[in-house]
């Protein structure tokens, strides 16, 4: 006799009521007392639906459960299960899907300097776990010219039918090159134009070099600007150096406010790397958005080979996550009133919650998204800019198709075992190819050594996300089509460096 | 949905579907798909199942095929089933002649006018 189980999914509570994130689906539901037993009855066990009902009865209609197992089996939230196959290995995965060949790029990363005018300890470019040696090869040092509009040329070329293109400007320490990037802007406005599109640019930047030309160019250019600080003095003065390890908060702190004041037109904001003496956030956060003004603050923890100094080790994931928890409540009571908050780590979960992102594929790197060396190389993401090993091609000569198809099939998230009972990996689906290849050596692996803080951070996100839906659902409808006005600063290129 | 409410986007689609799905369900249930219907609309795939062709199924309804006409039957429904015995690779639905009614057809000299005479064989 056949009997029903409940699918993958994963139940959470949120003001008082029941939900249902379904896995992989990624859809939320909100359940009422009927559908909330249902499934409080099926977890960890299945039941014959003679047995399901008379485990119910007299709580509920016969006719009432009944058309909750037909709405939750409508769903895909409960499957059914004939015991006498249960020895059976499941069936194979359907085969992996490349989507949209060829597919369109919607964001190039060109980095147009592989100097930096800090000696940040725990850079991933210049660092004790670099990937290349960024002069390697004879890579020049500042792109040139011509390659950054050969670059141009490549992302409008492989854009495809999309209306909109950005461009971002990636380093090393992006303002060293700013002849460069001053040139290349018109020239990108005017070669979209021609075809029919519109661009946006972006930038991420130490913050040291912006004199008060930059700041004008940038501003009149509309040029997203992120600023990688790690917070306040004694914190940002930890790691984030010049090359004679003198602190560079002094240096930057200025510049920044004086941005801040003059550009208006795209919101700044400040991306934070969290390393194991780095890990006041509320402190960070208070700092950078009420005593210097920042729009908005994005926290990532370094990425590193376990062992070394700055590495957060378990009890800094701990101490993180509760600090996050802290800092989410404040974001969700901010939402309940309808008012802004900063915390971008938050907003952008809750955003791919209300859209049901559910990832074939960690990132878009390789995908929607690629990186340029100052050589005109393309690789998966500005991280890998300048890896023999992690090339897709040239500027100039375009992608090898088959090698992108190969890799995107390599790293679909059905071939990552260990994921595959996880219930967060239609948000995680791996996690970052980078992280991987600095922990594991390889890009293909799943980033394990998080695993337990992303199902907590997760599982935070969905019960803000079920607070507001539940309480000022209005609040989620800026995420819903036609998309809002671009407040984005986050890209995935908006990284520290 | 009553007992499950959507709250995302994803969640608001798959009710969507869910819906479509029993409607479809309920439209298909007990409906006979015939010639008098005119042509269908193009299948989709979460249709009403309709095989291809004539024979291996032989219920009263199957006469057409799946675009709602007779163009991908195997053989002219006027002829069914009858020519199973003589045209078709596999005459399985027509009494066997080699060995259990030799004489099923011998009244019958041409289909068009004789078809009344072939007559029902009990095994």
């Amino acid at each position: 006799m056949t009997e029903i189980a409940l699918g993958e999914c994963h139940p959470f509570e949120a003001a008082g009521r029941h939900f249902l994130y379904l896995v992989p689906s990624a859809a939320v539901f909100a359940l009422d007392d009927t559908s909330a037993a249902v499934v409080d009855t099926l977890r960890g066990q299945q039941l014959a639906p003679a047995d399901l009902m008379a485990r119910l009865a007299g709580r509920f209609e016969r006719a009432e459960v009944e058309a909750t197992l037909s709405e939750l089996a409508g769903a895909r939230a409960i499957l059914p299960v004939d015991p006498a196959r249960a020895a059976e290995p499941p069936p194979a995965p359907a085969p992996n899907i490349i989507p949209l060949t060829p597919i369109p790029l919607s964001t190039l990363v060109v980095n147009v300097t592989n100097r930096c005018n800090l000696s940040c300890a725990y850079c991933y470019e210049y660092g004790e776990d670099k990937i290349a040696e960024p002069t390697a090869g004879g890579m020049p040092k500042l792109m040139s010219e011509e390659t950054a509009r050969e670059s141009v040329d490549f992302m409008i070329e492989r854009s495809g039918n999309s209306p909109v293109v950005r461009l971002t400007f990636f380093g090393g320490e992006t303002l060293l090159n700013f002849a460069v990037l001053e040139k290349t802007i018109p020239y990108a406005r005017a070669r979209a134009a021609e075809a029919g599109k519109r661009v946006e640019f972006s930038l991420t930047t130490n913050g040291t070099l912006l004199r008060p030309e930059v700041i004008e160019f940038l501003a009149d250019n509309d040029v997203g600007v992120t600023i990688s600080i790690d917070g306040p003095k004694e914190m940002q003065d930890k790691f984030r150096v010049f090359h004679d390890g003198r602190g560079s908060y002094d240096v930057v702190a200025p510049k920044v406010r004086e941005l801040l004041k003059r550009h208006r037109s795209r919101p700044i904001g400040a991306r934070v790397t969290l390393t194991s003496d780095v890990l006041d956030i509320t402190r960070i956060y208070r700092h950078l958005t009420d005593e210097i003004g920042f729009w908005e603050v994005g926290f990532a923890p370094v990425t590193t080979s376990p062992g070394r100094a700055h590495a957060i080790g378990e009890t800094g994931f701990e101490s993180m996550l509760s600090q996050f928890r802290a800092l989410g409540q404040e974001f969700l009571e901010a939402a309940l009133e309808g008012r802004r908050h900063g915390f971008s780590n938050v907003r952008d979960t809750i955003e791919e919650l209300h859209k049901g992102a559910s990832k074939a594929l960690p990132c878009g790197a390789g995908l929607g998204l690629m990186g340029v060396a100052t050589n005109g190389d393309v690789a998966l993401c500005h991280r890998f800019a300048g890896s023999d090993d992690h090339k897709l091609g040239t500027v100039r000569e375009g992608v090898d198709g088959a090698m992108q198809e190969a890799f995107l099939d390599a790293h679909h998230i059905d071939r990552k075992t260990d994921c595959r009972t996880c219930w967060a990996r239609p948000l995680c689906a791996g996690g970052c190819y980078h992280e991987a290849h600095t922990r594991y050596g390889t890009t293909e692996a799943a980033n394990l050594h998080y695993c337990e803080w992303i199902r907590g951070w997760t599982e935070s996100c969905l019960e803000i996300y079920g607070e507001i839906a539940e309480r000022n659902p209005a609040f989620l409808r800026q995420f819903d089509p036609p998309a809002p006005p671009a407040t984005e600063v986050n890209d995935d290129a908006s990284e520290a460096r | 949905m009553t007992h499950l409410r959507p709250v995302n986007q994803k969640a608001a689609r798959i009710a969507h579907e869910a819906a479509e799905a029993r409607r479809r369900a309920a439209q298909a249930d007990g409906r006979v798909v015939a010639l008098q219907d005119g042509p269908a609309a193009p299948p989709k795939a979460e249709g009403p199942h309709i095989p291809m062709g004539c024979s291996f199924v032989f219920y009263p309804g199957w006469e057409v095929d799946a675009n709602g006409g007779t163009a991908g039957l195997c053989q002219p429904v006027e002829r069914d089933l009858f020519d199973c015995h003589l045209g078709c690779f596999w005459p399985a639905q027509v009494p066997d002649q080699l060995n259990h009614a030799p004489d099923w057809t011998s009244k019958c000299a041409a289909a068009q006018k004789d078809w009344r005479k072939v007559d029902l064989i009990f095994p």
